[in-house]
């Protein structure tokens, strides 16, 4: 293959690493009004009474906006595809505050100044009620974060709101208690993960105007364009066809911008005052009102046999959504049907599920989607059942991980059509120096190092949910045009499809200009998450490009005047086979031109299968037993994600989501106070990896084949999350013989397990 | 940030000290804990033009101008030559060096931060404030006491064959410190001084003849005990008191090690 | 307030709002390279040279710049593009939000240490933070970039 599996450059580097001004707020130019939210400092109140006046009187203070004048028809801010399985659970504005943050106002005025200054004479009288803020209290809790009785869930995910549950639900094969029963060792412990902020490095941002048409024009950095359109029509009560996304660069997402944070601010306040407006999230504002990860409580049974076969997992997750529903159905999902289903000899598994509300912010998509949480758990577990058996960790993945060709219970019964898991797992000992009898080295002074492994999957898009369409165009000269509604932002999207559809098309990847994203001139795309550009949108540019050549080769008969089943096309020109007379792409673009025949392709893909990567993770870690400290010290990761389309791009996705993955399984959490106040409101007290703080991470590749992807491919963006925390976690039990099943595994939590240890005494995993 | 109506590059100590009698007037040093406020400001007071970034080398003293830069006193080689080269390891995990190329020694020792690791440094040295008003005031004096509207000028430093050692704990590199930790080695005995419990800095005194030159391990052992029971720790998101504690200890043993008072 | 200061070598000469911070001028006046990311002095992406050191523009008030000498990416486009070809052949760019700090602070390491060793490229470098890359390959990208300027030289 000439373009796909290269390390080609993105197409936007040098634009990026030279400052070229591209991100939202460096096109938005002109005079927009400046757009803040006043947010509630209760974490559950009734607003009794909202007084503008003073703050109407502050010079530059254009409109501000109460409860009293926003739509009252509730919708989600999720970006899914219609319907949403997030129920419908929010005005723009409403009485009811549910978290500490939740928006009471907006605010709107020419600078942001003014704005703020108003914001201090706002005054609002709060009913103030009592909050509830433990999720493991939550359920059938009397306070209720959802009381109204206009909660509106689309499809029926198992919730009632009267009961503080946003979900429930169950899956099972088999009678898992009574295989459980017969197994010769059991584990049944119960793990703790929390929410984590994505901080990607451009926080929230969009920028909102009518343009000549009068619609709505909705410049933001998003993720899903297309869900915007629609989370803004029902939001503001408009039709669609008044409303155009455009998605230019974007800062980072990893989840955070599947969720239309901030988009319905400005443009309410567009609606309402024809005047352009903008909002940006300040990180404080991006740290308290977002979308980070899901909380999840999750207990897993797992059994096995005396000759270490793993005969059933039983998962079962609490999830706090907080309080609103955004993501809170489907992320909890992926806890269980990610993570059990890796293991292929079970005879029997159930996954049963409560997703409940709470009064703090409204969780979301990130990374991983709820399999970072359910591998923490299951990883971590299996570990423990190995140390019970006295068997290598590793070797017992190695009996029992699930195989090529297998069909899949726990997985929707899909079938492992590519998996080389087993091979991952070979390389990834081998570049740690993996050794069943040395995986703790004493360095003296109180030093040890440790080795501990996980392996994970994820999906390839949501199985006959997520569609990407591909156009592709000629123009003069013989350029292509290609446009799509993925949207890159940073992944690489843009290259790496450019590089689909030149493979396809036999021509460099610079002749291909790439287009993306406008609701307007994009073809229909459900947007970047779940893992899907690669193999979704990818599948549709392998279509779109065939069916371009076909036009192609058509266009060539006509000009040389022969039947389209004889025309060959090699990427330069088209030949007739049987007179050897060609013509080249390049005249036959031109000469298009005028012809009346419009060269050009338009090619959409779903898939009714979500093939999963997969991937071994290892962690050589050090601590300090005197005072509990981790320091990573090497990873070994080794990924299936199929054929790898970029090779550059596939490594750095991986090291970046192991980095990520570091932070939260060591220091990375949301903290709240006792009334729901925020403490992790900045990178001052929310601290993510600095590059001192890493280690080294070796990441290869040992690709299967995928038969449904594009050349192979299946996805990379989110499996290369989930191994970090289990991984450092199972490296910790193997250094000093301690087990924390609470995340993020600090030294104050190591040391205390240590001391404990060594007293004799059982410490909970639930002492944070 | 804060909000002021007036911003004014001084052109002396006595216009700075003058204007900042005003409560509602505030010295911008680096700005790198001031812009975190929402303070409104009548006028922002800037000593930048005053040429106050000097560290000059005497006989019996080092003096440092109040706005020398972290980054510049971290990388003076005479100053690592005198007090020893844990300078630099008190300073490097402060954020970034883009950081400590604003941030002013004088701020920081005017802000008395609880996390801070320059007041811990300094305080096991022979340091002085030099005040505008107040004159030469020794710093563990001024670190216990409370802000008010006196100026700092410099910061002096007497070479009194003291050595610094610096150690600190953080959850990551570039962290605030979970704890900080100095001893000062003098001809008569050992400063030590302990910060981020999370409060602020302070230093205590051991003399050779409760804790002699040279230590065995379990003396060296109970003089960290003891260090560490001098002090008075807390809870915050960063870790609990107890914790703090014993972290105290740990690298107070550390630090004794570090200065060579093993005994053969 | 009125201030007189050099930008990439341009004499410029802006009214300012007295609390203004430099960051947000430099912006208006057009150096969009200037990105703000934290508001609390911890990530790096604001980062410009200003007499010849490396400092967060988020931090410094646009006051104290008066009669300073200053240098965003934009003033040094041919050196970014020398450093861009490294990082792009890493793939290390990534979402390249973080990007012009990082690259404004290898250009103050080159200028400070022109042979840095691997350990001080990472030490200088350990305050602009990125979410992408988990650092791997921005690490090989400088490393490769400061060994070729050691052949050169």
């Amino acid at each position: 293959m000439k373009y796909v599996s290269k390390p080609v450059r993105k197409k936007d580097a040098f634009a990026l690493l030279t400052g070229r001004p591209v991100y939202a707020e460096d096109i938005a130019g002109g005079d927009f009004l400046f757009v803040k939210v006043l947010k509630s400092p209760y974490a559950n109140a009734i607003i009794e009474d909202i007084d503008i006046t003073k703050a109407m009187e502050v010079r530059g203070i254009v409109k501000i906006l109460t409860y009293k004048d926003v739509p009252q028809v509730r919708f989600t801010l999720a970006g899914q595809t219609y319907p949403e399985w997030s129920p419908y659970d929010r005005l723009i504005l409403d009485r009811h505050v549910r978290f500490v943050g939740d928006a009471a106002a907006i605010v709107a005025g020419e600078n942001e100044r003014c704005v703020i200054q108003a914001m201090r004479r706002i005054k609002i009288k709060y009913k103030v009620l009592e909050p509830v803020l433990d999720f493991l209290e939550a359920k059938d809790n009397p306070v209720l974060v959802h009381p109204e009785d206009d909660w509106n869930p689309l499809v029926d995910a198992g919730g009632d709101n009267k009961r503080n549950l946003c979900a429930h639900g169950k899956d099972s094969s088999g009678d898992v208690n009574e295989v459980l029963s017969k197994c010769d060792y059991v584990v049944d412990e119960t793990y703790h993960t929390q929410a984590n902020q994505q901080t990607m490095m451009e926080t929230f941002r969009t920028f909102t105007y009518f343009d000549a048409q009068n619609r709505l024009n909705v410049l933001s950095s998003t993720q899903v364009p297309f869900h915007v359109r629609r989370i803004l029509s029902n939001a503001l009560q408009i039709p669609k066809s008044r409303i155009k996304v455009i998605k230019p660069r974007i800062g980072g997402g990893y989840g955070a911008k599947q969720t239309a944070v901030c988009e319905v601010y400005p443009a309410i306040v567009t609606l309402i005052t024809g005047r352009p407006a903008k909002i940006i999230y300040s990180r404080r504002e991006a740290q308290i009102t977002s979308s980070p990860r899901h909380e999840m409580q999750i207990r897993v049974r797992i059994g096995a046999d005396k000759s270490g076969i793993i005969k059933a997992i039983d998962v079962y997750t609490i999830s706090n959504t907080g309080a609103y529903g955004e993501h809170g159905p489907t992320t909890v999902g992926l806890s269980g049907h990610k993570s059990i289903p890796i293991y292929g000899k079970t005879e029997a598994f159930r996954f049963e599920y409560d997703v409940v509300y709470t009064n703090k912010m409204s969780s979301g998509a990130y990374r991983g989607y709820g399999a970072t949480q359910g591998f923490f758990a299951v990883e971590s577990a299996v570990d423990e059942l190995a140390h019970k058996m006295g068997m290598d960790p590793v070797k017992l993945r190695e009996m029992n991980i699930v195989k090529e060709g297998q069909i899949m219970p726990a997985y929707y019964g899909e079938p492992n059509t590519s998996c080389h898991l087993d091979k991952c797992i070979a390389r990834a000992k081998e570049i740690i120096g993996y050794n069943e009898n040395a995986l703790r080295k004493d360095l003296g002074g109180g030093i040890v190092r440790g080795i501990g492994a996980a392996v994970a999957m994820q999906g390839s898009g949501i199985s006959n949910v997520d569609m990407g369409s591909v156009t592709l165009k000629i123009n003069d000269d013989g350029f292509y045009s290609m446009l799509i509604g993925a949207t890159d932002m940073g992944t690489g999207c843009d290259t790496i499809l450019a590089q689909i559809a030149a493979e396809v098309l036999m021509c460099p990847v610079e002749n291909i200009a790439v287009f993306g994203v406008d609701t307007d001139a994009s073809p229909y795309d459900s947007g970047s998450y779940a893992s899907a550009t690669t193999y979704v949108t990818g599948n549709a540019a392998v279509k779109t490009a065939n069916a371009l050549i076909e036009k192609i080769k058509t266009a060539g008969a006509k000009t040389l005047e022969c039947h389209k089943e004889d025309c060959v096309f090699d990427g330069k020109s088209v030949t007739d086979k049987n007179t050897g007379k060609s013509v080249s792409l390049k005249d036959l673009a031109n000469s298009n031109m005028a012809s009346g025949f419009a060269i050009e392709a338009t090619e959409s893909f779903m898939s009714p299968v979500s093939p999963p990567p997969f991937m071994a993770g290892m962690a050589e870690i050090e601590i300090d037993t005197n005072t509990g400290k981790i320091t990573p010290v090497n990873y070994a990761a080794v990924v299936d994600c199929g054929t790898v389309i970029n090779t550059n791009l596939a490594k750095v996705q991986t090291e970046g989501g192991i980095a990520q993955g570091m932070g939260m399984a060591l220091y990375e959490n949301v903290h709240y106070g006792p009334d729901g106040q925020y403490y992790s409101k900045s990178f001052m007290q929310y601290k993510i990896p600095a590059r001192t703080d890493v280690g080294n991470i070796h990441v290869e590749f040992d690709s299967s084949y995928e038969p449904s992807g594009p050349f192979g491919a299946k996805s990379i963006g989110e499996i290369v999350i989930n191994t970090p925390s289990p991984a450092i976690a199972n490296a910790v039990e193997n250094a000093i013989g301690v087990r924390i099943r609470d995340l993020p595994i600090t030294p104050e939590k190591v040391l205390k397990a240590l001391w404990a240890k060594e007293k004799g005494i059982e410490v909970s995993s639930h002492e944070s | 940030m804060f909000t002021a109506n007036e911003y004014i590059k001084v052109k002396s100590f006595d216009e700075a000290y003058e204007l900042n009698q005003k409560r509602t007037n505030k010295i911008v040093a680096g700005n790198m804990m001031l812009r975190l406020s929402h303070r409104k400001l009548n006028k922002a007071i800037d000593l930048s033009g005053l040429e106050a970034d000097y560290i000059l080398e005497t006989e019996s003293e080092f003096k440092i101008g109040c706005m020398c830069t972290l980054r510049d006193l971290e990388k003076n080689e005479a100053f690592a030559k005198c007090f020893g080269p844990d300078i630099s390891e008190a300073l490097g995990h402060i954020v970034g060096v883009q950081f400590r190329n604003s941030a002013t020694v004088g701020g920081s020792i005017f802000g008395r931060f609880g996390f801070s690791d320059v007041l811990t440094y300094f305080l096991v040295l022979d340091t002085y404030v030099n005040l505008y008003k107040d004159g030469i005031v020794p710093l563990s004096e001024y670190a216990a006491s409370d802000y008010d509207n006196d100026v700092i000028m410099e910061i002096i430093v007497n070479k009194d064959g003291r050595k610094a050692y610096y150690e600190s704990f953080r959850l990551t590199d570039t962290d605030f410190p979970v704890i900080s930790a100095a001893v000062g080695v003098h001809k008569k005995g050992r400063f030590f001084a302990i910060g981020a419990r999370p409060a602020k800095a302070r230093v205590i005194y051991a003399d050779y003849s409760e804790f002699p030159e040279k230590l065995s391990p379990n003396e060296i052992a109970s003089l960290a005990e003891y260090v560490s029971e001098s002090f008075n720790y807390g809870t915050n998101i960063r870790a609990g008191a107890g914790y703090r504690k014993h972290i105290a200890k740990v690298l107070t043993e550390r630090l004794l090690k570090k200065t060579g008072c093993e005994k053969p | 307030m009125k201030i007189r200061l050099k930008i990439n070598g341009k004499d410029f000469a802006p009214h300012i709002y007295p609390s203004m911070i430099l960051l947000d001028l430099l912006r208006d006046l057009g150096f969009k390279s200037v990105k703000r990311g934290c508001g609390t002095t911890n990530c790096g992406l604001c980062t410009i040279i200003m007499d010849n050191k490396s400092v967060l523009s988020c931090s410094v008030p646009a006051a104290r710049a008066d009669g300073k000498e200053i240098y965003t990416l934009e003033g040094f486009q041919d050196k970014a593009a020398e450093i861009a070809e490294f990082l792009a052949d890493e793939g290390a760019d990534q979402c390249g939000f973080c990007a012009p700090g990082f690259v404004m602070n290898v250009i103050a390491l080159e200028k400070e240490n022109p042979n840095p060793t691997e350990k001080e490229i990472d030490e200088y470098l350990v305050g602009n933070l990125c979410r992408c890359t988990g650092y791997m390959s921005q690490h090989r990208a400088m490393a490769r970039y400061f060994a070729h300027k050691q052949k050169e030289a």
